[in-house]
């Protein structure tokens, strides 16, 4: 017999709302569905209503775990679209946040698998070492999240060479503390029972989801824009990209691992071929065209396009968020497991409802309604909401 | 004891945290705060898995369309009294989202909020002041 188990909108076990309908039989999960919408702000509307120069600080409160990754992808796509160039040291220092933000956002996946599967143990023993990662990013752009590093045409702001000792000292201690959390958590017997063939997407469903990132990589489908299509330092400084092929849960968390090594060879590499000069060229104005924008951040992909006619504003920007594709692959993996494994499951890609949620209106296969239509709309209905509440 | 109802509530506070909508940011500094490094639960602070056992509501972010109802059937189910500390400076008005079609506006037009903590995220520190003159308030 099928019977429901809600999960959310407000879950202990979640930090954001979004809400899974998992249709059971018996303990086996057979079906799930997934509604979101519950963080829907409108970016891309507002970002239309802002300046070239001011996006970057709207973009950046989309995801407060990514919070470098849409800046990043946003002014790679306002940089492709005037031809900028930004200078070598603005690329170096972008590419150096940018990894280290990737070591805070796996050690937060990871310390949060651990807390999904009751070992809190892990939990507070990975978030213990992510925590002086937060004060070195305070010491170097002034606040712990939403960095803010990111600048059409170069860096905001210079790591300054006497900060390079104190980003060395974290980076030898995290090269330690890593090594030990990849045998420990490998090498122990409870999490390889709950990790290990849990939550198979395999590459096939991997390709057919389009999924990005860690997912994909895990899945043995090796994606990853840093090494597909390198921008700024990637291309200057030698890792590798970890594949794994079982497409388990133990192997996204494998891939994470061992990513956050990678990480500290390009940041190390990074710092001792730091070029020295200016930060920043200067921009005068954006020139009609279009142009995309393209950063692998923790998750995956992360995808902006802006068309620009010749303003002081963008008039269309579009964001693909990785979870998008990431969370649809839930419907595939959670499939066949017990209840037990599937808040684990549907963690495991990830993902970032803030991200993701973005409303579209399909019927009979052909969009419904216009952006302008959809706009209309949500305005009548927000004024109905607000008057039903309000006091 | 004037009021024990209130006296009960001073003493290790429990908090149920609520993202509305938020940028996952509040959220992740109010899970932070349980970790070693700040480690509020030797002032007795407990992150608890339901509103029903909660003394104070932990809101982060903006209220849209969809979480605004639900923000407010959480409230409606947390015992009174009960103190609402608004996180993050989304709390204290709109934010930058302001214009956004789907933001219904600031949280004091539709639940009495206690303490309003600025920031974009706000320090552990603030967080941690934050509660403590709620709870001095009482």
């Amino acid at each position: 017999m099928r019977r429901v188990v809600p999960i959310g909108p407000y879950h202990p076990l979640q930090e954001e709302p979004e809400f899974f309908k998992l249709i059971v039989e018996g303990e086996k999960v057979v079906d799930l569905e997934i509604n979101i919408g519950y963080n829907h702000r409108g970016h891309e509307f507002i970002s239309q209503t802002l300046t070239w120069d001011q996006v970057p600080f709207l973009v950046e409160r989309i995801c407060g775990i990514c919070s470098d990754s849409h800046p990043y992808a946003y002014v790679l796509a306002v940089e492709d679209c005037a031809h900028i160039t930004p200078p070598p040291r603005a690329q170096y220092i972008r590419t150096i946040i940018g990894e280290l933000e990737r070591i805070h956002s796996h050690y937060l996946w990871l310390g949060l698998a651990g807390h999904f599967i009751g070992y809190n143990t892990v939990w507070m023993w990975v978030w213990r070492y992510r925590e002086p990662l937060l004060d070195l990013f305070e010491l170097i752009m002034g606040n712990r999240n939403h960095y803010a590093i990111n600048k059409i045409g170069g860096a905001r702001r210079d790591i300054l060479p006497e900060d390079y000792p104190e980003i060395e000292k974290y980076l030898n201690l995290l090269e330690k503390k890593n090594a030990m959390f990849t045998n420990a958590i490998l090498d122990d017997p409870v999490i390889r029972a709950r990790l290990e063939n849990v939550g198979v997407l395999t590459k096939e469903e991997a390709i057919a989801y389009a999924v990005t990132g860690p997912t994909a990589r895990g899945s043995g489908y090796a994606c990853d824009v840093r090494k597909d299509d390198p921008y700024d330092a990637y291309d200057k400084v030698d890792w590798n990209a970890i594949v794994f092929e079982e497409g388990d849960v133990l192997a996204k968390a494998k891939v994470r691992l061992l990513e956050c090594d990678e990480s500290i060879k390009i940041v190390r590499q990074c710092l001792k071929n730091m070029p020295d000069g200016p930060i920043e060229t200067r921009v005068d104005d954006i020139p009609t065209g279009e142009g995309i924008g393209r950063h692998e951040a923790p998750r995956g992909e992360v995808f902006h396009y802006v068309r620009s006619d010749g303003s002081n504003m963008p008039v269309r920007h579009k964001i693909r968020a990785p979870s998008y594709m990431n969370i649809a692959s839930n419907v595939v993996a959670v499939k066949g497991y017990s209840i037990a494994d599937a808040a684990l499951v549907l963690a495991a890609v990830d993902p970032c409802y803030c991200c993701t949620d973005r409303t579209f209106v399909y019927e009979k296969g052909k969009k419904k309604y216009s952006g302008q239509d959809l706009l209309r709309l949500s305005l009548e209905k927000t004024e109905k909401i607000k008057r039903r509440y309000g006091k | 004891m004037a009021n024990p109802k209130l006296w009960g509530l001073k003493k290790s506070p429990w908090v149920f945290h609520v993202a509305a909508a938020s940028c996952n940011n509040c959220d992740i500094e109010i899970l932070d705060l349980i970790t070693p490094h700040w480690d509020i639960e030797r002032f007795g602070i407990v992150l608890v898995g339901s509103p029903r056992h909660a003394d104070a509501l932990l809101v982060t972010g903006v209220l849209n369309r969809k979480s605004l109802p639900r923000v407010l059937r959480v409230y409606e189910q947390t015992p009174k009294p009960c103190l609402v500390i608004g996180i993050g400076t989304c709390t204290c008005h709109t934010h930058m989202f302001e214009r956004s079609y789907n933001v219904v506006g600031p949280y004091n037009k539709y639940l009495p909020v206690d303490v309003y903590i600025p920031g974009c995220p706000p320090k552990p520190e603030a967080m941690i002041m934050g509660v403590v003159k709620a709870l001095k308030r009482l």
